[in-house]
């Protein structure tokens, strides 16, 4: 069981993919944000946070994707979350968050 | 009076220890039979009382403790998240709680904020005290298979 939180960026020309695996929460999400919101920054790029491999996720999640999505629409880059497991797409849709940030449709179960 | 099993822990306030907490109740929640959703549901909310807590200790710097109580029922969990450091204005926060509404532009959005509205939606009974530091105290019934009189499946299948 791995509750910290470890990231990995694959870059490609247009497209960054930002690979997530752990848990995010008051410990972990301020090392998320200060990898993330640099990446926002880069005007005209798309950025997917695949989140396949994180198994739990809280409001201190919600609140870095929230800065994440402000800061990619203030510097006109894309970002798209990918690959929700149910149970962290459960909270972007009882905070209605899910309207305004790109979610991928496809639908994986946990593991 | 109604029996019970009484477990408490107490951590330092700091966020390093909100994952800890969080695998103390999954483990309290397994033994006692909730179900996967259920045990989801409470590492949620108990989390995020947890981060309060913490927050309220980071802004008040006097590194204090914060104690977590589970009360162990035939029928229920309850949980208390209790802070020892300042009170915070209960009537500021609620303010601030609610799901994302259409007509708030995206430069408003608060980035804080759906800690409690979160508590609120996962479980059954909150309540928050502000008087010596701040309590949660959040309730989570068992429901086991068994169709209760109150149940709408007995509307649903006349």
């Amino acid at each position: 069981m791995n509750i910290n939180l470890d990231v990995e960026l694959v870059e490609k020309e247009t497209t960054m993919h930002l690979l997530l695996s752990g848990e995010i929460d008051a410990y972990t999400a301020p090392k998320l944000k200060e990898q993330l919101l640099p990446l926002t920054k880069r005007t005209g790029m798309e950025l997917l946070v695949d989140l396949e491999k994180v198994n739990y996720m809280d409001s201190t999640g919600l609140g870095v994707f929230i800065s994440a999505l402000k800061s990619s629409k203030e510097y006109d880059s894309k970002l798209k979350l990918v690959h929700l497991q149910d149970r962290v797409r459960r909270l972007f849709e009882i905070t209605s968050l899910d309207s305004i940030i790109t979610i991928e449709s496809t639908v994986r179960g946990g593991n | 009076m109604e029996q019970f099993d009484f477990v408490e822990i107490k951590v330092p306030a700091k966020p390093e220890y909100v994952g800890v907490v969080r695998l103390s109740v999954s483990g309290v929640a397994n033994r006692m039979g909730f179900s996967y959703e259920d045990i989801e549901d409470l590492k949620v909310a108990i989390s995020e009382a947890m981060t309060n807590a913490t927050t309220h200790a980071y802004e008040e710097s006097d590194g204090g403790e914060v104690t977590i109580g589970f009360g162990l029922y035939e029928n229920r969990l309850e949980v208390m998240v209790a802070d020892h450091g300042g009170s915070f204005d209960l009537a500021k926060v609620k303010e601030g709680i609610g799901p994302y509404r259409q007509s708030e532009s995206i430069e408003d959005l608060r980035e804080g904020g759906f800690g409690l509205f979160l508590i609120n939606a996962l479980m059954d009974k909150v309540e928050i005290k502000n008087e010596y530091g701040v309590i949660v105290l959040m309730t989570k019934y068992l429901h086991t298979n068994e169709v209760g009189l109150d149940d709408d499946q007995i509307s649903a299948t006349q």
